[in-house]
Formats: structure tokens, sequence, C-alpha cells
């Protein structure tokens, strides 16, 4: 976990002495090495992903926001599970679970898409960036100071979605008319109905061309 | 959603090789919208999926023998901005209608095609066919989204794809590949979409094993198209009714038409008669009204959806009068 993202139960501050957690991530280590000295085999079926993977929990690699994360999921886990479930990156939000509200949205390769409709194990080798990216200590996403300034969200559970499609959008469609912008945002519900808003930011970051992440 | 076993293959003979195992309780992984959505439901169940984007030639648009070859995995943001497709109007103005950038960039050619219908009986776990003691609980039910033509069978629902209509209208073939590694066969869309007997039947010609590899156009020619959808919403939305046209006019007079409703019939619904009927007319208002009469004229509407066969006609009258450059503004 980055130490500019927050978890969901938190970083671990005040930790003199022994914890389960700590010993945990040691053992695991150390099993990771006796597996890596005597299993030449498996080492090297991590470097490609494998043809066929059960049913069984899967050790996958994802780069997310940058950094390279392992975790341990079945090939059913939906992307939106895994990153919230997984990663802690909670931005990603659980709404509809339906492909149709838009609020999962992340960004695969660039290109916005809906993480509850796709597997976490799809994604070994491609860039995942979700809205926990888009603002750090020392930079915030033009879309993000646009949504600020518009008012863009009432009670904010669609914005991180709504955000990450405004910025898929608008790298794709500079200059974008407003009613661009109506259109190809159609697939993010907002039940608050701050549509307005959303398209005045959405707008205004399309014709300053202000890039982001 | 239960387990199941995931597949990566990187050619189409792979693909086709884990699509069989497990006596074909598989299921194919393109932009995954529909299918997670069957799997959540529990309307489909599969031992595997398999992802077939690692399979190269699926993602291809290459000229081939006096026309086009799109793989089954191009997307919609893809086709819509690829210089070969630019003349296939009826197939844009479907990509226009899909207000969702998450699902242009997702959604492919072949998962439109494959869609399951979007029945809420079926996505409810009433079957296909929507049977309960033999008896169809559409018929008696809330049918107002349900099929106006081709519905005096056991199946009331309305094909979902978007694409098709459009993609018949042009005498698009695809490819079916499997259950055979090697095996692979052309087939005119139009005959690709059944309308099924029993709840096991399928709403297309696949059989276990088998899949779409790529869609064939004709070259455009000097021929225009369009789609009109009658959507009801500002956002992602299905049609309530849609209708592509495919005319050739010259001097003024068209000398060949196709006309086909999508979201009205079990499978895409060709209007052959009104087409026939074109021929050899000039488009104007009357003209298209006219046809459109003649595309819905034999409509049998259930207790629910009267309203579909207006919206049908409008979508054929629109279809019309946009493929011949004579819809200037949208809803008109």
């Amino acid at each position: 976990m980055s130490h500019d993202v927050p978890t969901r139960t938190g970083p671990d501050q005040h930790s003199p002495g022994f914890h389960r957690r700590d010993f945990l991530k040691g053992s695991g280590a150390a099993v990771a090495a006796t597996a890596m000295a005597t299993a030449g085999d498996d080492a090297r079926a991590q470097v490609a992903p494998k043809k066929i993977s059960t049913s069984a929990p899967q050790k996958i690699k994802l780069n997310v926001n940058g950094q390279e994360r392992e975790l341990t999921v079945e090939p059913r886990v939906t992307l939106m599970d895994a990153l919230r479930n997984d990663l802690n990156l909670t931005a990603c939000k659980d709404v509809c679970d339906r492909a149709v509200c838009g609020a999962c949205t992340v960004h695969i390769d660039g290109k916005p898409v809906l993480a509850c409709t796709r597997l976490a194990i799809e994604f070994t080798g491609q860039k995942i960036v979700t809205a926990e990216a888009l603002m750090t200590p020392t930079k915030t996403d033009a879309v993000i100071d646009a949504f600020v300034k518009h008012d863009g969200m009432q009670c904010g559970f669609c914005t991180p979605g709504f955000v990450m499609a405004v910025r898929g959008f608008c790298n794709s469609h500079p200059n974008a008319t407003v009613d661009d912008c109506r259109k190809g945002l159609g697939g993010n519900i907002c039940r608050c109905g701050t549509y307005d808003s959303v398209l005045k930011a959405a707008y205004e970051v399309a014709q300053t061309k202000k890039g982001g992440a | 959603m239960r387990p199941f076993e995931y597949a990566r293959p990187e050619t189409e003979a792979e693909a086709i090789e884990f699509l069989n195992d497990h006596g074909g309780q598989t299921a194919v992984l393109a932009g995954g919208t529909d299918l997670l959505n069957l799997l959540k439901a529990d309307v489909v169940t599969t031992q595997r999926v398999v992802d077939i984007k690692h399979v190269p030639s699926f993602h291809e648009v290459v000229p081939e023998q006096g026309g086009v070859k799109i793989g089954a995995l191009v997307t919609l943001e893809e086709l819509h901005d690829h210089p070969l497709l630019a003349e296939y109007r009826s197939l844009l103005d479907v990509i226009d209608g899909v207000r969702a950038i998450q699902i242009q960039s997702s959604g492919t050619l072949a998962g439109d095609l494959c869609h399951h219908p979007n029945c809420w009986y079926y996505r409810n776990g009433y079957g296909l066919l929507a049977l309960e003691k033999g008896e169809s609980l559409v018929t008696s039910g809330d049918n107002r989204y349900h099929a106006v033509f081709g519905n005096q069978g056991p199946a009331k629902f309305v094909s979902a794809s978007r694409f098709a209509p459009g993609l018949i209208a042009w005498g698009a073939k695809v490819r079916v590949i499997g259950p055979q590694p090697t095996e692979a066969e052309w087939v005119p869309l139009e005959y690709f979409f059944i309308t099924p007997r029993t709840n096991q039947q399928g709403t297309t010609i696949l059989k276990p094993g088998q899949m779409i590899s790529h869609v064939w156009l004709p070259d455009p020619g000097v021929t225009r198209s369009a789609t009109y959808e009658v959507l009801q919403l500002e956002g992602l939305d299905w049609p309530l009714a849609a209708a592509a046209a495919c005319l050739q006019i010259e001097g003024g007079t068209v000398r060949q038409a196709r006309l086909v409703m999508g979201h009205v019939a079990p499978v895409p619904w060709i209007a052959s008669d009104a087409a026939r009927w074109l021929v050899g007319q000039s488009v104007n208002e009357e003209t298209a009204g006219m046809a459109a009469d003649m595309a819905v004229s034999r409509a049998t509407p259930l207790s629910q959806n009267e309203y579909k066969v207006q919206l049908a006609r409008t979508a054929v009258k629109r279809a019309i009068l946009k493929a011949a450059g004579l819809l200037t503004m949208e809803g008109a």
C-alpha cells in the first residue's frame, strides 16, 4: 500500500513491538523464498500468464496506479471487487454491479471501463488507474478542480466514477461540445441529479484541453 | 457468481480447443458487459470463461474479397474511428446512440450480435420463453417491451442486437468457427439468428464450442445507409424500436433497397415487401411513410405494446429519409 493512498482500515501508525500483521508478512515472504528456491517452473509460470487457470485462487500481478500489486483472487472475482476488497482502493464504487451506472469506472490502458463487469484476472500486464491516482499530495487533476469549481457533486457517491469517465472522455474528445459531453457521459448515473454541473465541469476540461493522469 | 476456470488462448484454434473442453460448458469472454451480468444473475452457468482478447486476428479490420473483414473483438470506439468503415453510416449511427464512453471502449461487434435478450423474465430466471406451467408469462404479464412481430410462437422477447439490422441490410456475413479447431464457415447474418421453440435453443445458430471470429461487409459502393433508433432516455439505454435502411439511389430513383427492423421481434425483422415497393420510387416524406406503413402492416402487438408498432413505423420512415440524406434534423 502506497503511503499517500489511505486504506480503509488506515495504515499502521503506531506499531512498536511485534504485530500479527508483521508476522504474517514475514512468514509469507519466507514461504515464497522457499518456493522460489525449489520450484523454478512456478517462477517461470508467473512471468507469462497461464493459459488455463483453475477456479481456485490464483496469484496475479496487477499494475495499479503505477505500482505492481500482487494479489490472490479466484478467476470469478471482478476487477471492482479486487480493487475494493483486496487493494483497499474504494474510489471504485460498487453501486449497480450490472454495468449500467458508471460508478465503478476506472481506466485500463487509458480507456474508461466499468470494473464491475470485468474480471481482475483479465488485466495482468495492463495499466489500471483508479480515481485515487488523480489526486496526490503534489498534484490535483484538472477534472477534480473543475468539479470543485462547478459544484459537480451532492452526496458524492457517483463522483469518483464520474470523474474517471470525464477524464477518459476529455482525453479522447478534446474540444467536445456540451452535447458531445452529454452523449459520452450517458453511462454515469447521479441520483442527486447534478448532471448540469458535471457537464459544465466536463465541458470546461474538454475545452481547455487540460491533461491529466 | 459461481466459480469457473479462466482460459486465455492466443490463436483461433486454441480458442476453439479451450471452448470445447468440459463438454462445451464454456463461455466466450470479450468485453464482459453482458456475460458477467448473466453469470451474476445465474442465468448462464459455465465451467470456464475463455478470454479471447489475446487472439490477434479477432482485433483486425482488413480489406477482403470486395469488402472489409472486421474481427469479432473490434470495439465500438474502434469501429467508429476506422477509415475503412467510414461509409457504413448505419453502423456509425448505432455507435452514436450508445451513450456511454465505457461501453464504447469495451463493447465489441460480435458481443453485440451475441447479446442475450434483455427480456426481464429471461433475466430473472424464467427462461428464454418465460413459461410457467406451459403458459407464457409474457402474454399475460408486463410485455411493454416485447415483440410486435414473430411473436405467435412461444418466444416473445426481442433480439437485443443493435448492429444486426444495419449489418443485415448491408448483406453482412459472419464467420463461425468451431467446434473442430480448423472448422470455419461464412454464414449470411440474416440466417445467424433463430427464434427458439424451446428454452435450450438459444437465439443464434451457434452450438457449444462455436463462436463468431469475424464479420464481413461488402464494399459500400454508391449504397447509402442509416439506422434510426427510438431511445427513451438521453443516457445509456436500449432502443424501443429501430430500423436500418440501405438504399441505392440513381437519378433520384431507388434502384435497390433493404430495410431491417430491430428490437421488434425475437430476430432482426426484415421488411422485404416494403423494400421491394420502394424500388422505383423517389424518396420523400410520402414514399418513406408508405414504405413504413407497409413494413408494420402485419404487426401482432401484445396486450401492452401496441405503441411499439407506431415507433417501428417511425423508425423505418426516418431510417429511409436519413439514408437518402433527407432527415436533416435529429428527431424531425
